[in-house]
């Protein structure tokens, strides 16, 4: 039976490099697929493209492709990757001239466009999700649009003999579905198979959490190597069955139960997991442990995908201020309090506009409130942050806590401040036949 | 008495202003036991306070797991909220905690 090999060289953008090389040159891989778009990366890279044109994709796009591709050309690996971001034609022109500095001569490279729909969503004033306003209210602090594409743009690309594929949002599983309907012809509408397609690449698509990674709690779960952890490739033959493995001597492990967690990460209703491919269903699927760092994925299905694309929206939402100080020995948490009610105090006497606060003693109930019993530990962290309109106001905020040095309680020590522009992220449905995808070959 | 961390492992995940936590256990025939012990009421219950729910459970008899899905979870949203963990990626960890 015809099998390929597919692996994860990032599940982030600002993933480790040096699984992806081992991948490349060590993991006997057809496929090579890099995972790089959080919900707003691509509105903060839009927002680098506004800046300058020649911008806009994963700022460490040129890293990786010097450190993988020697490899991929010399063992033909492919590469399919949404490190395009908001300008996947830069991308790859930045990619062709990556390869002609390597010495690497005609390289064939697709951008895959189409998914950028912000002038179409104001055009037909869509309601966003969250707000719950149309987005034409919305439109001065609407700074991206992008509809997530699925695999159809990337078999095209493959099929016209792309070594490249470089696109911007498209759904992460759908990368990996992509090289499976294209080697093994499965038809656009075998939902259980393209069910399963999916199920292996939700495993795949945060590269280290199946390996492993995301998993360790010492005494309980053990993981070895950690910072040498291998990155996962999936061995899928023609009918869908998939085996999870990683590269001979890498770090890390493939077990049942690495695999079960990341099978439910960031899953909501395991029975319908819409993607714009296929409904898929997983709750027939079966993991089985065939070898060391071995486990079989089987049994995924599907049911007829969506007629609606999911856009996610990226809006500047005002400013974040913030800032901590810490305090330690005894009486740190009482003298840590002392300093959240000063701060809370001096943000109403001075009169700094916010529109939420949070006071949180980092060490005793930053991550959850109250509801852990905690004792008393040897140090605290205060910690305050607040939203604000405008960029003055987050800096007053942020200040606020640097000036206990001097004017609260007794020992405090480390203070740091931090203002940022907020990047939010909305949603909304689009219907498919609005988003036209386009493919178009360079070669480098 | 037992914490549910000494039968079961948890990861968290995010999806806008909602997070979901599956649990999942070591040992197949825990299942039932967290299937009876972990309602999505003793979920909300345990988090009380810092997330807004409802909180619905998901079953996954073949992978052993509940699916926790946490609504109005993570302070209107990943990318707004101003917790240390936006993306309330130390949840699960917190769940462990539960007396079984």
């Amino acid at each position: 039976m015809k099998k390929i090999r597919i692996g994860t060289g990032a599940g982030y953008s600002g993933d480790r490099i040096e699984p992806a090389v081992e991948l490349a040159q060590k993991g006997d891989i057809q496929y090579l697929v890099f995972e790089c778009l959080a919900e707003r990366t691509i509105a903060i890279a839009q927002q680098a493209k506004l800046r300058d044109p020649q911008l806009g994709y994963d700022p460490l796009l040129a890293a990786r492709m010097r450190a993988v591709l020697p490899a991929c050309r010399q063992n033909n690996v492919r590469i399919i990757t949404n490190m395009g971001a908001a300008n996947p034609e830069a991308a790859a022109r930045h990619v062709a001239r990556i390869a002609a500095e390597l010495g690497l001569p005609a390289l064939r490279i697709a951008v895959i466009g189409g998914d950028d729909v912000r002038a179409r969503i104001l055009a037909d004033d869509l309601r966003l999700d969250e707000s719950g306003q149309g987005a034409r209210a919305m439109e001065n602090s609407i700074v991206s649009a992008n509809a997530y594409l699925g695999a159809t743009p990337l078999v095209e690309a493959l099929a016209q003999g792309a070594e490249v594929v470089i696109c911007g949002r498209v759904a992460d599983p759908s990368l990996f579905l992509a090289p499976m309907i294209h080697e093994f012809g499965w038809a656009a509408d075998d939902w259980p198979r393209l069910g399963q397609g999916i199920v292996i690449g939700h495993l795949m698509e945060c590269a280290g959490q199946v390996t492993g990674g995301y998993f360790a709690d010492p005494g309980v779960k053990d993981v070895a190597d950690l910072a040498r952890l291998g990155f996962p490739i999936a061995e899928v033959d023609e009918s869908g069955t998939a085996i999870i493995t990683k590269v001979a001597g890498s770090g890390g492990a493939v077990t049942i139960a690495t695999c079960s967690e990341q099978l439910l990460y960031e899953i909501h209703d395991p029975s319908r997991y819409l993607t714009p491919d296929v409904t898929a269903d997983f709750t027939k699927v079966r993991l089985r442990q065939v070898g060391p760092d071995r486990v079989e994925v089987s049994g995924g299905h599907g049911a007829p995908r969506p007629e609606t694309l999911k856009v996610s929206v990226g809006y500047l939402d005002g400013f974040h201020g913030e800032g901590q100080i810490s305090y330690g020995g005894p009486g740190a948490v009482a003298r840590g309090r002392l300093a959240l009610d000063i701060v809370a105090e001096r943000l109403k006497l001075v009169g700094v506009p916010t529109e939420e606060v949070r006071f949180d003693l980092i060490g005793v109930d930053s991550l959850y409130g109250a509801t852990l019993p905690a004792g008393e530990p040897a140090e605290v962290r205060v910690r305050v942050a607040a939203r604000t309109r405008t960029q003055s106001d987050a800096v007053l905020v942020a200040n606020e806590v640097e000036t206990l040095y001097t004017n609260g309680p007794a020992g405090g020590g480390g203070a740091t401040k931090a203002v940022k522009e907020i990047v939010a992220m909305d949603s909304t449905l689009i219907p498919r036949h609005l988003v036209e995808t386009t493919v178009t070959l360079l070669e480098g | 008495m037992m914490k549910l961390r000494d039968i079961a492992h948890a990861r968290t995940g995010d999806k806008g202003n909602t997070s979901n936590i599956s649990v999942i256990a070591y040992r197949p025939e825990d299942y039932a036991l967290l299937q009876r012990e972990i309602t999505p009421e003793r979920v909300f219950q345990h988090f009380a306070g810092i997330i807004a729910g409802p909180v619905e459970r998901y079953e996954m008899p073949n992978v052993c797991a509940l699916n926790f899905v946490l609504h109005g979870a993570l302070g209107g949203g990943v990318t707004r909220s101003l917790a240390l963990d936006a993306h309330g990626k130390t949840l699960g960890s917190a769940l462990l905690a539960l007396e079984i």
